[in-house]
């Protein structure tokens, strides 16, 4: 199994202002990472810089097995894809065209889609079922079809890593379990996703590996099942969590 | 948007573009005949021999076409350049001189008039003071790291903006008030009344040379209305991206302003009324938006110059009609965002 996203010993956080250290991570195709922690525990400046987009303050992140600080943008995006938390629609684009703008890495700088380009957003809209929503306007979806588009526009990036920042936060019950469903189901087909969450039941459902951050840099790593504890969960949120079974099937259990 | 509407904005807006030129021939102190120019029109494109008397074909050739072709380019490298910085500010309320080209191309213009009456120099001050206030504007705000880029740009252009009005305003305090402080209100209004061949001439390669790369970059124009990291991981070198579009867009505001002086609304209101028309997409949203502006600039030098005895500035009447227009597009201000 090619390993699609790796992080070597890897700082990261801004100058002057270490978040976390000493990260090792590799993630194949058909895996799922879940990246868990508290608000501030560095999630998303984790994201941000396996992405490129914040320079490694030590160590190094390798997509598809090449070093990204050599990397032009161009190259990351057709690597690994990108679903923002909230992407914040201020132009009445349609999805179609919404879409298309994966494409950005395929397309030289002065030129327009072509045909390829128009087919590739079409199958990611398809790959996601939402062909329904293809000429509507990104400002008039609900949270939970504006984030199924923003997946589908990722995946038009063409990359086999995706990389999705707290992908069901501010979803409804039904779109976050459609949203799991779909990291699930782009796992199976062979892409590397990491995504992050509030919820560490998420993991159990869609998560092959999970990334357990706590504030100060502290990090535990394994599968569900060995890092998802009630010890565990207290230390990272500070509060008492016991992890059940319920049809076979793990969930936590937080106790008010 | 369908195909269909698409077709039917631009037709209409080429068709009301075409009417507006024919009319703006026609009208003012010394009204031509369509059919008088139809003939000129034959004469000077195909070679053809109709009588036309020698009077209209000076007033199309030396006072009315320089003048209609200034308000075409004036009006397009406008819209244009509001276009630019609408998208790229992710903000509808952004007009061309969000980043003190306005000022500075003002500033210059009255140091020229203030030192010198040579329209030459007016201009070439307005130009080099436009393209100067930017320059400061982009330096101050790139220099301010660990800062949403996009805001510290906006606060650069209007903290620099208000020191050049305070000098501007110092200038006038100063100036001669028979001679030169008219000029110099006369220019902060914009007119297009005294427009000649040579300043087209002179303006219209800084504004094609703005335009060209618009034009090229006019798809990925879309990704700079993302926010900045969305854009960088979908593949594009911001930074890199919005200094090009900063270099086009002030290349051909400054242009503008060197031939017509500051006529306001324009390029705030044009690319609106566009979007609204045909959606944020920016290569179908330029040329738009460019025939729009030409034919509002245009419409409104013609009733400049013929509503009144005297000349009304063309900066007053935009303000005129563009104050209502905001106001109704605030009251579906869900509507005015996009």
């Amino acid at each position: 199994m090619a390993v699609m996203l790796e992080a070597r010993a890897l700082g990261y956080g801004y100058p002057g202002r270490p978040v976390g250290h000493g990260l090792d991570l590799s993630l194949g195709g058909g895996e799922v990472l879940c990246v868990l922690g508290p608000n501030g525990g560095g999630k998303t400046t984790l994201f941000r810089t396996l992405l490129g987009l914040l320079r490694a303050q030590a160590g190094e992140v390798l997509l598809a097995g090449q070093a990204l600080g050599a990397m032009s943008r161009g190259d990351v995006a057709r690597r690994v894809g990108y679903v923002p938390q909230g992407h914040a629609a201020q132009f009445a684009f349609t999805v179609r065209e919404a879409v298309l703008m994966g494409r950005t890495a395929h397309i030289s700088l002065f030129a327009t889609p072509g045909a390829a380009d128009l087919a590739a957003a079409d199958r990611a809209i398809a790959a996601l079922g939402i062909e329904s929503l293809a000429g509507r306007v990104v400002t008039e979806l609900s949270g939970g079809e504006r984030q199924l588009a923003m997946i589908a526009r990722a995946l038009a990036q063409g990359a086999r890593a995706l990389v999705l920042d707290e992908p069901t936060a501010s979803l409804d019950f039904g779109n976050q379990v459609r949203v799991l469903r779909e990291i699930r189901r782009l796992a199976a087909e062979g892409y590397a996703v990491v995504f992050s969450t509030h919820d560490p039941g998420q993991a159990f459902l869609a998560a092959s590996r999970v990334l357990l951050l706590a504030r100060g840099g502290a990090v535990r790593q394994g599968t569900p099942g060995q890092v998802i504890t009630g010890e565990n969960l207290q230390a990272v949120y500070g509060v008492e969590v016991r992890v059940a079974e319920v049809d076979g099937a793990r969930v936590c259990l937080p106790a008010l | 948007m369908t195909q269909h509407p698409r077709v039917l904005a631009y037709a209409l807006a080429l068709a009301a573009l075409l009417v507006l030129t024919a009319l703006a021939f026609a009208v003012g102190r010394f009204p031509l005949a369509l059919g008088d120019l139809a003939a000129l029109a034959a004469n000077k494109l195909f070679g053809a021999d109709y009588d036309v008397s020698a009077t209209a074909e000076t007033i199309v050739m030396q006072v009315r076409g320089p003048r209609i072709i200034a308000a075409l380019l004036v009006g397009a490298a406008l819209a244009a350049a509001g276009t630019a910085y609408q998208g790229m500010f992710r903000n509808p309320l952004v007009s061309p001189d969000i980043l003190g080209v306005s000022a500075g191309a003002a500033l210059g213009a009255v140091l020229g008039i203030f030192f010198s009456h040579s329209v030459l120099v007016i201009q070439l001050g307005a130009f080099a003071g436009g393209l100067a206030a930017v320059g400061v504007v982009y330096a101050v705000g790139a220099s301010v790291r660990r800062h949403d880029p996009i805001l510290a740009l906006i606060l650069a252009g209007v903290v620099i903006g208000t020191l050049l009005g305070s000098m501007i305003a110092l200038l006038k305090y100063l100036a001669d008030p028979y001679n030169q402080l008219p000029a110099i209100t006369f220019w902060l209004l914009g007119s297009l009344a005294s427009v000649a061949p040579r300043d087209l001439a002179i303006a219209a390669p800084f504004a094609l040379a703005g335009l060209v790369p618009l034009y090229l970059l006019r798809w990925r124009m879309n990704l700079l209305s993302l926010a900045d990291d969305e854009a960088r991981a979908l593949g594009v070198p911001v930074g890199r991206l919005r200094l090009a579009v900063v270099c086009a867009a002030t290349l051909m505001t400054a242009a503008a302003v060197a031939i017509s002086g500051i006529i306001g609304w324009v390029g705030l209101l044009i690319p609106h009324a566009a979007r609204l028309l045909i959606g944020p997409e920016f290569s179908r949203l330029l040329p738009l938006s460019m025939v729009l502006g030409a034919a509002f600039l245009l419409a409104v030098d013609t009733l400049s110059r013929t509503i009144a005895p005297i000349e009304v500035p063309p900066g007053v009447l935009t303000a005129l009609i563009g104050t209502p227009f905001f106001l109704w597009l605030f009251a579906g201000a869900r509507r005015a965002w996009q």
